[in-house]
């Protein structure tokens, strides 16, 4: 195989395989439908429930308190769901799936990818929804167009970075129970080290300390300066970079991660 | 029972070939490491069908995964259609199908998705998949079932698309991996016309894996029988079989203070040997077993040791199993 034939191949393979997991995914749209449900009883439920928080003096973000946590509700979202990614690996472990296409000259890096892709997709479509909700409601946002492109890019990043850290995860563990443990473990306190529903100004000192190494918290400060209509780019910017610096390591170690179950098979 | 299919005549290269396999896995939680494979060694020709008949965790599954790339040796070389699996093992991926164990299929895609993914992951066009496709769906007998979702199909037609799915790039080795575990009588029957086929038609290396006797039997031209992860025993069946020449005579007692006299008694006596004490069973070989057997009985009865039953047979697989591994074959018949 040529150096020109690699890149060529994962290119293919990676279409070949989102391809799969989207058909599976049209076809269980009551899946899809589940997965909304959650966000949909956050945005709801804190939304009412801590509407007069935005009055706290210090709080100042000038907009209500559901227009605040949308960004921190397409967060929570994105992060519980590609917790679960993994779960699709552990399938077609459970299967022979996985053990015939490792037999097959398929590109490792595309198996990963395509799974990442697939994830994003369904970010996307969970984020949007969020918005639609948030607007039915009354939030409105002044960079709502820029903004909500940016969210989803933004969000997108973070879904890669935890579904390659559930995919690895998952190739190494290979049981759905640890897997879940595991990523529940990890995403659990994220949010609630982040702006995601409490401005970190009235947080404690380590908190907003944790939150600036948090990708959690880069993804609400990117998107809420983004929706805010005069984004301060000094803010939204590095952050934006390091996920996307993030994301294609995180990307790269889960590839890695297929030497280590092919060791324990 | 003899092989239906024609042995190899064509005095051919070794399409698989391992020497000295060893592998052994963490045994977990305070026990000791598992010794899969044990020195492994065999060499399969060119367009045969070899079958690896042993009982569960024999060693035969990590013989597969070996030689398929998924798992490595810790030492040991092993080589597929000339390929060395370790230094090349994205030209031995080209060369190999393989039908694992479990169903290797996405049952949330319909059949033809998944062998025209299968197929573009080996490099065919879409044209030349989707053609191909088409060709093992009528081979099969699956063309009515291409285009439904494969969790809609029996046990029986989900293992023909997993067959397929190996084949869909006409490799030159196929393994399959236990391939009727787990099916019915009859789509069991069914699956072994359609190996015995594939070995004719296509002049395909076939590695077999199996823990039915009768399996092996019927479909290998060779087999080895493997236990502890060594191979105690190779040849055609016939060979095998004939290795025990006469009959076999099973003894049953009803405890095992008689079955260990009466197995003092009969290794002293002519005209029966090979005996192997199996539980309250005692199995012994004999030129004549009808001649053999009230001798036997006779000596039994005069030492006061009673029999529960007493059976003759012509030589199996299971015996040629039980004189190798010292124990009879604990596969699951069914």
């Amino acid at each position: 195989m040529t150096a020109v034939a690699v890149p060529g191949r994962f290119v293919r393979h990676s279409g070949f395989l989102t391809v799969r997991s989207v058909r599976a995914l049209i076809r269980q749209p009551w899946y899809m439908a589940v997965t909304l449900v959650q966000p949909i009883v956050w945005l709801l439920l804190f939304g009412q429930l801590f509407k007069s928080v935005v009055d706290i003096p210090g709080f100042a973000t000038g907009g209500t308190y559901l227009e605040f946590i949308t960004p921190g509700v397409i967060v929570m979202t994105s992060l519980f769901s590609s917790g679960w990614a993994g779960t699709v690996y552990i399938e077609d472990m459970n299967r022979g799936v996985m053990d015939r296409l490792l037999a097959s000259p398929v590109s490792r890096g595309a198996m990963m990818v395509a799974t990442l892709v697939y994830q994003s997709i369904t970010t996307v479509i969970q984020s949007l929804a969020v918005f639609a909700i948030a607007f039915a409601c009354g939030a409105r946002f002044d960079g709502a167009a820029s903004g909500i492109v940016l969210t989803l890019v933004a969000v997108s990043l973070l879904t890669v970075i935890f579904a390659a850290l559930s995919n690895a995860v998952a190739l190494l563990v290979r049981q759905q129970e640890a897997l879940i443990g595991i990523s529940q473990f990890i995403s659990l306190p994220l949010p609630f080290l982040s702006s995601a529903i409490m401005n970190t100004r009235l947080s404690p000192a380590w908190v907003r300390h944790v939150a600036s190494y948090n990708p959690v918290d880069w993804v609400v400060v990117v998107s809420r300066q983004a929706l805010s209509g005069s984004p301060d780019w000094g803010a939204a910017g590095p952050r934006l970079a390091a996920l996307a610096g993030l994301a294609v390591l995180m990307a790269w170690v889960a590839t890695r991660a297929f030497d280590g179950y092919q060791k324990s098979v | 029972m003899t092989a239906l299919l024609r042995t190899p005549t064509v005095d051919t290269e070794i399409a698989l070939d391992a020497r000295e396999l060893v592998k052994t896995y963490p045994g977990g939680r305070g026990k000791p490491p598992v010794r899969a494979l044990d020195g492994l060694s065999v060499q399969v020709a060119a367009g045969s069908v070899f079958g690896l008949l042993g009982p569960n965790g024999a060693g035969k599954s990590t013989t597969v995964k070996i030689l398929t790339t998924l798992s490595r040796a810790d030492s040991g070389r092993a080589s597929v259609a000339g390929v060395d699996v370790t230094l090349h093992p994205d030209q031995v991926r080209r060369a190999i199908g393989l039908v694992s164990q479990k169903p290797s299929s996405d049952p949330m895609a319909t059949g033809r998705e998944n062998l025209v993914l299968a197929a573009r992951i080996q490099g065919l066009s879409r044209r030349a998949a989707h053609a191909r496709a088409d060709e093992l769906f009528d081979r099969f007998g699956l063309s009515d079932a291409a285009d439904r979702l494969v969790k809609t199909y029996s046990g029986g037609m989900a293992r023909k698309l997993d067959v397929a799915i190996g084949l869909i790039h006409r490799p030159q080795v196929l393994f399959l991996d236990e391939p009727t575990t787990g099916l019915d009588p009859e789509a069991r029957a069914d699956m072994w016309a359609e190996i015995a086929r594939l070995a004719a038609d296509e002049a395909m290396t076939v590695l077999l894996t199996t823990h039915y006797l009768d399996e092996a039997d019927h479909l290998a031209h060779r087999l080895a029988i493997v236990d502890r992860g060594r191979i105690v025993a190779e040849g055609t069946p016939d060979e095998l079989k004939s290795e025990l020449h006469g009959d076999t005579v099973h003894v049953e007692f009803d405890n095992s203070e008689t079955a260990a006299a009466a197995q003092r008694l009969i290794e002293q006596m002519s005209g029966l040997d090979g005996v192997v004490a199996d539980g309250l069973a005692l199995h012994a070989r004999a030129d004549l077993g009808g001649r053999a057997v009230p001798v036997l009985l006779s000596a039994l009865d005069e030492a006061g040791l009673a029999v529960a039953s007493v059976t003759i047979a012509r030589p199996s697989l299971d015996d040629v199993y039980l004189r190798h591994a010292g124990r009879r074959f604990e596969g699951d018949h069914s």
